[in-house]
């Protein structure tokens, strides 16, 4: 068990390195040229003499492996560097920007698990009922349609019926709840019922597998009532792969905002990153992409260490 | 000896079409699409949507009402009307024809992107299992990697590095899809590794390019053709995604992501036809691949999860 766990995490540093390595080579091969697209980047002419100053002062000039190993260095110890499109140090830049990030995340997943659970349930009890062709459309139609135009539509709607426009400017959560909440609470909505969908299914097919079982029967045979059947016995079991992709889907969405804060005119993570791949901004896109690898890779195994405590027959020897 | 192989084989070998076929009762092509339409409606519902939606891009020159590419500064933002059913847009060009034009786009990537990574996925996720060992392991950490990208960022960074044409915007969402596929395969393709129809077939002296392209491949061909529908709603969803966040296909393509962005967003109000028609041009596509895709999995392979 513990050896199990010590060898999960030895394997994600080769995971991390690895991705470390690709995105790096992948920045470096970029045709585009930070310098130029900082200094010259509306069409002035400028001296070679000043662009290899800058290239100096960004550490561009030393050779690739030789920046791998700087960067590695410094990732090690969490010093990202700076920017190299705002000059300011990438850890400030991306802390005032992962708040609300991870709010949304949080936001969206809580919304996604309340709706799929119950809706994925229902489904399941009432097989090939009009309730359950009515929640699978539903949670189809959540993977069909395109999260930005949800966000668009979202948008259209309080604008068309309710002549209102959630507030721009974000407020944190502590300092003023309710500005908070009425700028996030549209993103996470479209969000999360985008996200419910995966999860509702899984909820609904697992269940329907559980509800087979020899051990629903015997419930079902000792007389107990249908809800105990289907909240003590079934639902424990059928849940176990839900928690799965509600889990991977938070990890997933940490990076993966970009279309939705672009949408909603927030200033999150996503929005760095995109921002940051457009400018060429090395440092930062490589610092972004290792933190959401990272999570990524960190709630992984976080899943299957959770597995552990929730099903006693799972042993990782 | 190659006779001889096959016809061992074929005794052996546990065919899933022969028992689905067997179980219809019809033996044409035209018998087995009847009994798909009748007992997975929606899968056939879908279907139907996506052959409309193919012979619409085919016939795009002839049906499309206007040049999708011609502006016209008298029209711009006018409202649906007789002359253009679904308005124009900030430049004046018509959104049906704009629309219609778009399918080409979005079918174009989405089938290039879902057959080339679901093929090249296929492949590694067999040659996973069927290897096994030292290989299995170190393509195994390569998927690893690959999947702790998010989708849409991975995507993003290849779009950047290589520059937005079609063919790499292709590349750009196939990438992402390959370990995704490759880790469903692999998982089918290691129960049929175990199988005696192929230790029979190394008996017999079968080469491993032989055992891996005669005998395992096919076998996991019903969860290739489930992945490859799933992965092309996907991935015309990540098309649209890269264009509206301007990474994808190039203005003045029509692509439906591209008109879902800049003008639709900013005008939204004023003109909502702007964001309306593409999204629902959109939403039906991938809605229509996902119900085939779901009918598909609980026709061929109904423990496969996706």
């Amino acid at each position: 068990m513990h050896r199990y766990i010590i060898n999960r995490i030895l394997l994600m540093i080769p995971t991390l390195f690895g991705v470390a390595i690709i995105t790096f080579v992948l920045l470096r091969v970029v045709p585009g040229d930070i310098v130029l697209l900082k200094l010259a980047g509306d069409g002035g002419r400028i001296e070679e003499s000043v662009l290899q100053q800058e290239r100096a002062k960004l550490g561009l000039d030393k050779p690739i492996p030789l920046q791998f190993v700087d960067w590695t260095l410094g990732a090690l110890h969490f010093d990202f560097g700076l920017s190299m499109w705002t000059g300011r140090p990438i850890v400030q830049e991306v802390a005032i920007r992962v708040e609300l990030s991870l709010q949304l995340t949080i936001m969206a997943s809580i919304i996604a698990t309340l709706l799929a659970i119950p809706l994925g349930a229902m489904a399941a009890l009432k097989q090939d009922t009009w309730v359950d062709y009515a929640i699978r459309l539903f949670s189809i139609g959540g993977l069909a349609m395109p999260g930005f135009w949800l966000g668009i539509l979202t948008i259209l709607c309080l604008l068309v019926f309710f002549h209102y426009l959630p507030p721009l400017t974000f407020t944190p959560l502590l300092q003023n709840p309710a500005e908070n909440l009425s700028q996030l609470i549209w993103p996470a909505l479209t969000v999360g019922y985008r996200y419910s969908a995966v999860a509702t299914r899984m909820t609904r097919s697992t269940l329907l597998e559980v509800m087979r079982d020899d051990y629903v029967r015997t419930a079902r045979a000792k007389g107990l009532a249908e809800q105990f059947v289907v909240l003590r016995h079934a639902m424990r079991n059928a849940l176990l792969p839900v928690i799965t992709v509600i889990g991977l889907e938070f990890a997933f969405l940490l990076g993966g905002l970009l279309v939705t804060e672009q949408v909603f005119n927030l200033n999150g993570i996503g929005k760095l990153m995109v921002e940051a791949v457009v400018r060429r901004d090395y440092t930062m896109t490589q610092a972004l992409i290792m933190l959401v690898a990272s999570a990524f890779v960190v709630t992984n195994f976080l899943i299957d260490l959770l597995y552990l405590f929730l099903d006693p027959r799972i042993s990782y020897s | 000896m190659a006779t001889t192989t096959d016809a061992v084989l074929e005794v052996a070998q546990p065919s899933k079409r022969a028992n689905w076929r067997a179980t219809t009762r019809r033996s044409t092509w035209v018998g087995l699409v009847i009994e798909f339409a009748r007992r997975r409606t929606l899968g056939a519902v879908g279907a139907v949507v996506i052959i409309v939606m193919i012979l619409i891009a085919l016939l795009a020159g002839i049906i499309a009402p206007y040049d999708p590419l011609e502006t016209s500064f008298l029209d711009q933002l006018m409202p649906p009307s007789p002359q253009n059913w679904l308005g124009t847009d900030s430049f004046g060009r018509d959104v049906l024809s704009r629309l219609i034009y778009g399918s080409r786009t979005a079918l174009k990537i989405g089938f290039g992107a879902a057959f080339v990574g679901a093929s090249i996925g296929a492949v590694l996720g067999v040659t996973s299992a069927y290897f096994g060992g030292k290989i299995d392991l170190l393509l195994e950490r390569l998927m690893d990697i690959l999947i702790s990208f998010p989708l849409l960022i991975l995507a993003v960074a290849v779009v950047t590095a290589l520059g937005n044409n079609d063919t790499n915007v292709i590349i750009a969402i196939t990438i992402p899809i390959i370990p995704r596929v490759a880790r469903v395969i692999r998982s089918s393709a290691l129960s049929i590794r175990q199988m005696p129809f192929v230790e029979a077939a190394r008996g017999l002296g079968a080469s491993h390019a032989r055992l891996v392209v005669r005998h395992m491949l096919p076998n996991v061909m019903a969860p290739y053709l489930i992945l490859v529908t799933a992965f092309l709603g996907q991935a015309m969803l990540s098309e649209a995604s890269l264009s509206f966040l301007g990474l994808g296909v190039a203005e003045p393509t029509p692509s439906w992501g591209l008109m879902l962005r800049g003008a639709s967003v900013q005008f939204v109000e004023r003109a909502p036809w702007l964001a309306i028609a593409p999204g629902v041009a959109l939403s039906m596509a991938v809605f229509a691949f996902n119900l085939l895709g779901d009918s598909l999995r609980d026709a061929l392979d109904p423990r496969l999860r996706l």
